[in-house]
C-alpha cells in the first residue's frame, strides 16, 4: 500500500502536490473503511445467520428461512430492525459511559483486522509485533464491556461486566501462553513472519509440528472462546442468572453493536487460530498468476477460518455453560500449567530433537489427527445407528 | 495427581463424545412444521374427528329443536324456526352462532338429535371485525328435517346423516346410552364402528 501511495503522489502521478501523510492517512482510513464495509461487516452479519441455521440443524429445527433465499437475508432484516429501535439510555446512566461502551468494543475486535493476514498481499499492515498487537487490542474490548456494566447503572449489567473482566484477564494467560510456543518455533511476532514458517501441508503446520504444540493448539481455541464471551463461557452474558449482562440496559443499534463484535470476534478467533497452527493462506504453488493465487489463498485461509467458527457454533450448541468457580478453575489449575508444560516443552524439542525425528513425528501426527478424526466420525455414526432412525429420518442438504 | 489426570480425561473424553452426538444430528431430518404455509397437508386433516374447533351447522338434518339454542349457556346460537300453518312444517328462518362468543364447550352438540350442529377442525377464525365472526347459516328460510317413516332415505343427506350419527357416537353420546348408530341404521344409515363410542359425554 505504501508504494502505491508513492506512486501516485509522485510527480505526475494522478495526486501530485498533495502531501505524503495526508496521501497516506486517505489511503489507509479508505482502505479500512473498505476492510470494515465489504468484509467485516457482512461477514459478522451473515455468521449469525450461519449460527442460527447451524444451532437449528443440531435441535431439530429448521431455523430462520423467510427473509430471502433460505433466509440468507435475516441479517439484513435484524440490522434495518435494530437501527429504527429506539436508542434507550436509562435516566440514571452514566451517559457517556454508556454511549461510548459498544464503539470500544467494536474498535477491540475491528482493530485486529489490521494484522490479520487473508493472503499473501492482502494485509492492511505486517506489523512486525502482529499477534502481540493482537492480544492487545482485543484487550479494548475488556474496556468497554467493563465501562457498559458500570456506566449501565444496574446491579445485573455490573455482574456481568465484572465477570467477563475477570474472564477476559483471566483467560489472555493461557492464550498468551500457548502463543509463545509458535513464535519460539518461528522467532517472529509478525502474523506474515508465522505463516510463511509453515507449508500448505498439514504435517507443515505447526499444529502437528510436535505434540506441545498439538495441545497448545487447543489450549489457545479454548481461551479464545472465553476471551470472547462465548459459550460454554459466556458467563457475562448468562440469561439466566443476569439476564442480558452488561447489554442488560442497552437497546437498538447499541445492543446489535455488541452482537456485531461477538459474532465478528468469533472471526477473528478463526483465523488467529488459522494463522498460527494451520498454515494461513499457504497453497501448492499450481499458478504464477498473482491474482490467481491471492484469490486461492484468500479462500484456503477464509475456508480454514471458518471453518473453526463453525466449530465455536457447534460448540455452542453442545457443552452447557460452567459456573464461575469451574471457569477459573479451568483457567488456573489445568490450562496455565498445561500452557506452561507446553511452553518448556517445546523449548526442549526445539534443542533435543534433531530435525529427522521431528519431520518423521510431524507426519506421524498428522496420521494421528487424521486417526482423531476418523475415530470422531466412527462415533458420530454409532449414535446414528443407535438412534434407529428410519431412511426418511435421515436429510443430508444444508438446504431445508 | 491422578484425579488431576483422570479430570483432563473424562473432560476431553466427554467433550469428545458430545461434538460427536451433536454432529450425527447434522444428517438428521427436523421435526418442525412449517405451519401455515409449508405443511405436507392441511393442518386440518391431521386434527382428530373430536376436535372442538369452530362450530357448524348441517342445515339439511337440523330438526329445529331448539335443543342446542337452550344448551348453549353463553346464548351465542340464535334459532328462530316456525312452523308453517299452510306446510304443517318446520321453518327454519334464522340459524346464527356467534363465534366471538362462542366458547367450545360443546355442550349444544351434545343433545342434538341428529347431530346437525357439530364442531369442525377448523381452528382459524381471526377477522378484522366482530359483525364477521357472526355465521349466519340460513340465507333464506328452509324447511326443517323431518324422519321420515320407512326405510328410505333421502340419497342427498344420507352421508351427512352418517357423518352426524358418527360424531354423537364418537363425542356426545351420554355414558350408558345405547349407540345412536345403533338407533341410526333404521333410518337406514350405514354407520361405521365408532372407535370412541365409549368416550362418553362430559
Amino acid at each position: 500500500m505504501k508504494g502505491l501511495v508513492l506512486r501516485l503522489t509522485a510527480e505526475g502521478g494522478p495526486l501530485a502536490g498533495v502531501p505524503y501523510e495526508l496521501a497516506a492517512v486517505l489511503a489507509m482510513f479508505l482502505f479500512g473503511s473498505l476492510v470494515v464495509f465489504v468484509f467485516l461487516l457482512p461477514v459478522a452479519g451473515i455468521t449469525s445467520w450461519v449460527e442460527r441455521r447451524v444451532w437449528a440443524r443440531i435441535q431439530s429445527r429448521v431455523g430462520p428461512n423467510r427473509v430471502g433465499p433460505q433466509g440468507f437475508l435475516q441479517w439484513l432484516a435484524d440490522g434495518v430492525k435494530n437501527l429504527l429501535k429506539e436508542d434507550i439510555i436509562p435516566t440514571a446512566a452514566d451517559r457517556p459511559l454508556f454511549a461510548m461502551a459498544p464503539y470500544l468494543v467494536v474498535v477491540g475486535f475491528v482493530a485486529t483486522f489490521a494484522v490479520i493476514p487473508f493472503s499473501q498481499v492482502l494485509v492492511i499492515a505486517d506489523l512486525n509485533i502482529g499477534i502481540l498487537y493482537i492480544t492487545a487490542v482485543t484487550g479494548l474490548v475488556v474496556v468497554g464491556v467493563l465501562m457498559a456494566g458500570w456506566a449501565s447503572n444496574n446491579k445485573w449489567s455490573l455482574l456481568g461486566g465484572i465477570r467477563s473482566a475477570a474472564q477476559i484477564v483471566s483467560y489472555e494467560i493461557p492464550a498468551g501462553l500457548s502463543i509463545f510456543p509458535v513464535v519460539l518455533l518461528t522467532g517472529t511476532l509478525s502474523m506474515q513472519g508465522i505463516i510463511q514458517a509453515q507449508g500448505w501441508a498439514p504435517w507443515h503446520w505447526f499444529l502437528f509440528h510436535n505434540p506441545f504444540t498439538f495441545v497448545a493448539f487447543f489450549i489457545f481455541f479454548v481461551a479464545a472462546l472465553a476471551e470472547g464471551n462465548r459459550t460454554p463461557f459466556d458467563l457475562p452474558e448468562a440469561d439466566s442468572e443476569l439476564v442480558a449482562g452488561f447489554c442488560t440496559e442497552y437497546s437498538g443499534m447499541r445492543y446489535l453493536l455488541f452482537f456485531l463484535a461477538e459474532w465478528g470476534n468469533l472471526y477473528v478467533i478463526g483465523a488467529v487460530v488459522t494463522t498460527l497452527f494451520l498454515g494461513g493462506w499457504q497453497v501448492p504453488h499450481v499458478t504464477h498468476n498473482v491474482v490467481l493465487l491471492t484469490v486461492l489463498q484468500f479462500g484456503v485461509f477464509f475456508l480454514k477460518s471458518y471453518f473453526w467458527v463453525f466449530v465455536a457454533m457447534w460448540v455452542r450448541a453442545t457443552l452447557p455453560r460452567v459456573r464461575v468457580d469451574q471457569l477459573m478453575t479451568l483457567c488456573w489449575t489445568y490450562l496455565v500449567p498445561i500452557a506452561l508444560v507446553n511452553l518448556v516443552g517445546t523449548a526442549l524439542w526445539m534443542v533435543l530433537v534433531p530435525e529427522a525425528v521431528g519431520r518423521v513425528a510431524a507426519i506421524a501426527l498428522t496420521v494421528a489427527g487424521a486417526g482423531l478424526v476418523v475415530r470422531f466420525l466412527a462415533r458420530a455414526s454409532f449414535h446414528l445407528r443407535r438412534a434407529r432412525l428410519r431412511a426418511a429420518d435421515y436429510y443430508y442438504s444444508p438446504i431445508i | 495427581m491422578r484425579a488431576y489426570l483422570r479430570n483432563i480425561k473424562e473432560t476431553v473424553g466427554t467433550i469428545f463424545e458430545g461434538m460427536s452426538v451433536t454432529f450425527s444430528h447434522f444428517v438428521r431430518k427436523p421435526y418442525t412444521v412449517q405451519y401455515p404455509d409449508r405443511m405436507p397437508m392441511r393442518i386440518e386433516d391431521t386434527l382428530p374427528f373430536r376436535y372442538r374447533g369452530i362450530l357448524e351447522v348441517d342445515l339439511e338434518i337440523c330438526t329445529g329443536c331448539l335443543a342446542c339454542e337452550r344448551a348453549c349457556p353463553i346464548d351465542c346460537i340464535v334459532i328462530d324456526a316456525v312452523k308453517d300453518k299452510q306446510t304443517k312444517q318446520m321453518m327454519l328462518n334464522r340459524f346464527d352462532i356467534d363465534i366471538a362468543k362462542c366458547m367450545y364447550c360443546g355442550l349444544c352438540s351434545e343433545p342434538c338429535p341428529t347431530g346437525s350442529i357439530h364442531h369442525t377442525t377448523r381452528f382459524e377464525g381471526a377477522d378484522y371485525s366482530l359483525e364477521s365472526m357472526l355465521r349466519r347459516f340460513v340465507k333464506q328460510p328452509v324447511p326443517a328435517y323431518k324422519p321420515k317413516k320407512g326405510p328410505e332415505t333421502d340419497p342427498e343427506i344420507v352421508p351427512l346423516l352418517d357423518r352426524g350419527l358418527r360424531y354423537i357416537d364418537e363425542f356426545a353420546k351420554p355414558a350408558d346410552a345405547p349407540s345412536a348408530a345403533a338407533k341410526g341404521a333404521k333410518a337406514g344409515a350405514s354407520v361405521p364402528a365408532a372407535g370412541g363410542a365409549e368416550g362418553g359425554a362430559s
